[in-house]
């Protein structure tokens, strides 16, 4: 988990990387930007990307983003990085009266609405380190026009900006310097003779901060944080030390440093991280503390899945996965024992595991400074996600007293709402496009921007779909975009669903809303798309099995349906019109 | 250390950093004379061997050195 040095990155552009996928990225600056522009290309390696850059000449932001004809517009970014510095910021405000001083954040903000508002495309933001000019001292924070009243000002407007404007996204790297220190951040002889802003020590952390969000959005991110107990969990050992002797509180030993580590961890759940718990252990002794010690913040309600046993720890994240059905890459583990990091490490392949530090009174500060958990969306639904996970758990537990399928699925009482997208479900919707990885049939990924721009355009029909049983309700699990090809074709443009809801026919129930829609609109067939990548095997022959026939396109999975030939499929979910 | 210590130990740096072992140095080589030296290398090569000697360069002197030979001249004074 140790970050490379700025020369390691610079050697990952020499390997061999035509295999990896590439990413197109374009650079601009109001400072030297070529280290910078390395570094992310030499991260982005390391993440299993390749980045085609298109780095701006200095100081070209304005001209870049105004002019239509411009080589930013040209090169078709999928992702813009501008990294406009505290420095000329304040060199700007150093040249104006005391009255424009006053100014200077409104008028940056307005600049920025204005270049989000001239391109689709993502926009990662730096937002401001603060420079502290000691002009007034701390007597500046009463100081309209003070620079540090300003810089202030200009990080927090920028936050309600970018809630405004789907496209933009802020990379914090004030919030980077506020670890690093600005001593680090800053070196100031680099500064005067290459105007460059960032020390080289700091590249590599801005450069992975920025990497972060790209890959967020790119669907890579953490879903689930999987935790030892004793020793990550609380102080001691649970089975030799006994209830009333683990540190946990106030009162024991180094007690609040675990309080504290399960509350961050219970944060981070309820935003919709999941939390297992995978402990060597009886698994009674090991349920005690939740169950029983007044001080514990996690209980057991907060854990999707609670493994203790004497099996090995690669084996029981292995079935942790199983029954969560996510990625290994989008799982964090979390132990203080150096020998099960390394195990888990080495037999799991893609998982995260952080060196924790030797000292438990420091595993939050290191686990901050890791930036573990970046997203690109967050909707209430996230955080009722635990509860799904374990009602899912019941239902499997329901399963094994049917031996007939069908009445399993009648016994359900299953009811699915659909409808167009809107913009109460916009969030969710792009949500689901950024995380869905295996039931996913072309992996387009959307930002909440490209949503609402498909349910205003009158060329794509949108349809969301919930999914609720006698259990309780799963949300939004299914999206559909139909793009009108012709008078009697209809594409599948998305067609995924959340693998929450796997094997109760909702595929069926789909496809007899996409058929019925096209139908009503005199569409004569309907054509999907498979599109392989390293996760969507489970839908490789999807099409087939839906009974589409195969077009042979130039080595593209290509399928269609006949519309008079479809007989509505069997399916135990009943439409409900409105909630 | 004498003057030719500090070469070779720079010598070393210029190779490591821009990962080119055949790059020799002599008192009278220029940015002229090394393939990617040039004016922000230079500042990874400044760092790399302010790192190396525990010393630290004034920007006035990282941008008052003509060739290795001086640079390696201003080491020495900051070592003595």
């Amino acid at each position: 988990m140790e970050i490379s040095t700025f020369k390691e990155l610079k050697k990952n552009l020499k390997k061999e990387l035509n295999e990896l996928p590439i990413i197109k990225v374009a650079l601009l600056g109001d400072n030297t930007t070529q280290f910078l522009a390395t570094a992310i290309q030499g991260i982005a390696v390391e993440r299993g990307y390749k980045i085609e850059l298109f780095e701006a000449d200095f100081n070209q932001v304005e001209r870049q983003f105004l002019d239509p004809t411009s080589e930013l517009y040209s090169f078709n970014a999928e992702y813009v990085i501008v990294f406009q510095s505290t420095h000329k910021l304040l060199s700007n405000y150093n040249k104006k009266t005391i009255e424009d001083q006053k100014y200077i954040a409104e008028e940056r903000l307005d600049f920025i609405k204005m270049i989000s508002n001239s391109t689709d495309c993502n926009l990662i933001y730096f937002n401001y380190p603060e420079i502290e000019d000691s002009v007034f001292g701390s007597y500046a924070n009463k100081v309209e026009s003070s620079f540090t009243y300003q810089i202030r000002k200009l990080n927090f407007e920028l936050m309600n900006l970018s809630q405004e404007l789907h496209n933009l996204f802020i990379c914090d790297i004030a919030a980077l310097q506020n670890k690093l220190g600005r001593d680090m951040m800053f070196d100031s002889s680099v500064y005067v003779t290459t105007e460059m802003l960032l020390s080289i020590e700091s590249l590599p952390y801005v450069a992975s901060r920025t990497m972060d969000i790209i890959c967020a959005a790119l669907g890579k991110f953490k879903k689930c944080l999987i935790l030892d107990l004793d020793n990550t969990m609380w102080g001691g050992i649970i089975g030799d030390d006994g209830l009333e002797n683990i540190q946990i509180g106030h009162h024991l030993g180094i007690g609040k440093a675990f309080t504290e580590f399960q509350q961050w961890a219970k944060k981070l759940k309820n935003r919709g991280i999941i939390l297992a718990v995978c402990s060597k252990n009886n698994e009674d002794t090991a349920k005690e503390p939740f169950e029983k010690h007044p001080e514990m913040v996690l209980k057991l309600d907060d854990i999707s899945v609670f493994v203790a046993n004497w099996e090995n720890k690669a084996d029981n994240i292995k079935n942790i996965q199983s029954i969560l059905n996510i990625g290994f890459d989008s799982m964090v583990f979390l132990d203080d024992n150096p020998f099960e990091r390394s195990i888990v490490r080495e037999n799991v392949q893609g998982i995260t595991v952080p060196e924790l530090p030797e000292d438990p009174s420091a595993y939050l500060e290191y686990l901050y400074g890791l930036n573990l958990f970046e997203t690109l969306s967050y909707s209430n639904a996230d955080a009722d996600r635990t509860k799904q996970y374990q009602v899912e758990a019941k239902r499997v537990t329901l399963q094994k007293n049917f031996t007939n399928e069908s009445e399993f699925l009648e016994s359900l009482d299953m009811f699915s709402v659909v409808k167009p997208f809107d913009k109460f479900d916009t969030p969710r919707v792009s949500q689901l496009t950024q995380r869905s990885n295996q039931f996913n049939l072309r992996t387009i990924r959307y930002t909440e921007a490209d949503i609402k721009n498909i349910s205003n355009s009158t060329k794509y029909q949108s349809f969301s779909f919930t999914l609720s049983d006698k259990f309780g309700d799963n949300g939004l699990i299914c999206v559909i975009i139909l793009e009108k090809k012709s008078d009697n074709s209809i594409f599948i443009d998305t067609w995924l669903m959340s693998c929450r809801v796997l094997k109760r026919g909702m595929e069926h129930f789909t496809l007899n809303v996409i058929v019925n829609y096209a139908k009503e609109n005199g569409f004569k067939k309907v054509v999907g798309e498979y599109i392989a990548t390293p996760k969507n095997k489970m839908v490789e022959n999807h099409y087939q099995n839906l009974g589409f026939t195969t077009l042979n396109e130039e080595g593209k999975n290509f399928y269609e349906l006949k519309i008079n030939n479809y007989s509505k499929k069997e399916s135990f979910i009943k439409k409900q019109n409105k909630k | 250390m004498n003057q030719q210590d500090v070469l070779n130990q720079v010598q070393e740096i210029f190779q490591d950093q821009l990962d080119d072992e055949s790059i020799i140095l002599t008192n009278e080589s220029t940015a002229n004379d090394v393939d990617d030296w040039d004016s922000l290398t230079h500042i990874m090569l400044v760092v790399a061997i302010e790192k190396q000697f525990k010393i630290k360069f004034t920007s006035m002197e990282i941008l008052s050195w003509r060739n290795v030979g001086e640079m390696i001249d201003n080491i020495l004074n900051k070592l003595n």
